[in-house]
């Protein structure tokens, strides 16, 4: 067993993102809003610095210096990202724009090869970006979506995850961490009973990477998707892993520059993987950023930091429910570090508003998962989100200025 | 005392407790949805106009934020027995009030804003809630002018709203 970190390692994580040591309104800040994005740390803001400043070329094209090291740069994270989540081949990391691009790319490309009538399957607490792209290939081409229903702690049933996937369900596809609930699903539970039926798994993993250590192969995941910004990385990057077999029979999503063999007016021929897939310039810096970032979550082992991270979200449990008229809106037994709450009946966003006043900087709103507030017939919720840079005093900041919100409504 | 109370001043806690003409009128002239996706603030604002223009009555229902139902219900005090002339140009003045012209010098627009929507005076300063307390407003000068019928392409699915809505956005 890994414990957490002691108080000086957090005080020299700390040390490694300046926004931190700001202040906001006057105020330190305390930031608690890791699950729409994480702060960076001062070596992923150098790399992609650094690569504007010193080295910005284009990659794959030139034979000139520059172009070879920003090559090497993007296809050595390439190899880092493969090893990051274990997958066999760096052919099946492809570089996206985001989790919203990958899962886009698996809707478009691996859902043009469904029938009508073939069904794929999700669940009740999907990001808004693991919904609309399925009910815009069901349109497209009558494919069913059906959605697994969540109980009222906010968590799936495998029984009924079991019946749900018939002989037709060709793709389930499922947040690992909800990112409005918290709640860790039983991944490997699915995707097994998704294989036993012969349907493939695509993994939403938007909000696991940086809190638990991933293996896509001892998973079995078909396919796992995540952005580089919530791991401490860049905007603009991300990932789609795919098993090699399946990627290999899936057409192109974009197309153009780079993702060619040859191209002339009478017929096109596609590059390999993972290039099939690349149309276009990347997001060369960026990438490069989330290799950066990837190197500086496994120095601190993400065992650790997931030990800690259950220790400060078991402490701003504890501490929240002492709040009079807290509600918290999710309450599966197995959590990552994702506090959604209500505040009797003062909108969320009044909560948003009083708090950032205080310094707290925390999520207000549907958190894009407008069917999760439906199910808890609430307009939106608060939510305090973690990272391995919180501690346990801005979660004291965060209950004082709860009690603040409070004050002003009483 | 902290800054947010700057905002979160007694009268807009009063109004969102207990705000006024919190009612559908059943015979209403006009009336328009308001909705921001955003954060969820979903009203409805009703008004009945005779014929020579004044606002005879106007409520408001729905659910939403403080900020978004005490503009709501400060404007259903304000336009009671007004005219749909004076309606407009209070819209605009407010709509200068809210993104801050004011605060540019713009001392006019202020002279002839009711005191009380002073209250909204330093919402600029908060970007983000500028769109909660417009909500109802845009709502209401949407209903006076029903122009803007949203486009079915807009619509992902299901029946195109029956009444003119009106965003924020």
């Amino acid at each position: 067993m890994i414990n957490g970190f002691q108080t000086k390692d957090i005080q020299t994580i700390r040390g490694d993102f300046p926004a931190l040591q700001r202040l906001v309104h006057q105020k330190p800040l305390v930031y608690l809003d890791n699950a729409a994005t994480t702060l960076k740390p001062t070596p992923v803001v150098k790399a992609v610095s650094d690569h504007y400043l010193y080295g910005a070329a284009n990659i794959h094209r030139g034979v000139h210096h520059l172009s070879e090291v920003a090559t090497e740069q993007y296809e050595k994270t390439r190899v880092t990202v493969q090893e990051f989540i274990n997958a066999r081949d760096k052919k099946e990391i492809i570089f996206t724009s985001g989790t919203t691009g990958s899962i886009n790319l698996v809707a478009h490309s691996f859902g043009s090869m469904l029938s009508p009538g073939d069904e794929v399957l999700i669940t009740g607490m999907e990001h808004h970006s693991n919904i609309v792209p399925w009910q815009l290939l069901a349109a497209r081409q009558g494919v069913v979506l059906k959605v697994v229903p969540i109980t009222d702690d906010g968590e799936i049933q495998l029984e009924t995850v079991a019946t749900m996937i018939t002989p037709k369900t060709k793709l389930v596809s499922l947040v690992a961490i909800s990112n409005s609930l918290g709640t860790i699903n039983p991944i490997e539970d699915v995707i097994r009973l998704a294989h036993q039926r012969g349907a493939l798994v695509l993994i939403d993993g938007a909000q696991a990477v940086a809190h638990q250590a991933v293996d896509v192969h001892a998973l079995g995941a078909d396919f796992y998707a995540f952005s580089g910004h919530k791991l401490y990385g860049p905007t603009g990057v991300g990932v789609l892993y795919g098993r090699r077999e399946i990627l290999e029979k899936m057409p192109p999503f974009l197309s153009g520059g780079d993702m060619i063999r040859s191209v002339s007016f009478e017929g096109t021929t596609f590059a390999e993987l993972p290039a099939k897939f690349e149309a276009g310039t990347p997001p060369i810096a960026s990438v490069i950023g989330l290799g950066e970032a990837i190197r500086y979550v496994l120095g601190h082992g993400l065992k650790k930091i997931e030990n800690y991270e259950q220790q400060l979200l078991a402490y701003g449990t504890e501490e929240l429910k002492k709040v009079p008229s807290l509600r918290f809106i999710g309450t599966a037994a197995c959590k990552a570090g994702i506090l959604g709450f209500t505040l009797g009946d003062i909108h969320p966003h009044d909560i948003g508003t009083l708090v950032d006043r205080e310094g707290v900087a925390i999520r207000v709103g549907h958190h894009c998962t407008q069917p999760v507030m439906k199910r808890f017939g609430v307009p939106a919720t608060a939510r305090a989100s973690l990272a391995f840079y919180n501690q346990e005093a801005d979660i004291d900041r965060l209950v004082k200025s709860l009690h603040h919100v409070l004050k002003v409504f009483s | 005392m902290t800054q947010s109370t700057d905002l979160y001043q007694q009268l807009i806690i009063d109004h969102s407790k207990k705000p006024r003409n919190f009612r559908k009128i059943d015979d209403a002239t006009h009336m328009a949805e308001g909705y921001n996706p955003l954060c969820g603030d979903h009203l409805w604002v009703y008004l009945k106009v005779d014929q020579e223009g004044v606002i005879e009555e106007v409520t408001f229902e729905g659910s939403g934020c403080a900020i978004s139902k005490a503009s709501a219900s400060l404007m259903t005090m304000e336009l009671k027995g007004k005219s749909v002339s004076y309606a407009e140009q209070l819209f605009q003045d407010f709509h200068g009030l809210l993104t801050g012209q004011d605060h540019h010098g713009n001392t006019e627009m202020m002279q002839r804003l009711p005191p009380k929507l002073g209250i909204f005076s330093t919402i600029w300063q908060y970007p983000a809630r500028v769109k909660c307390a417009a909500l109802s407003w845009h709502a209401m000068n949407g209903a006076l002018h029903p122009v803007h019928q949203e486009s079915p392409s807009n619509v992902a699915q299901g029946p195109l709203p029956s009444i003119p809505k009106v965003t924020t956005e």
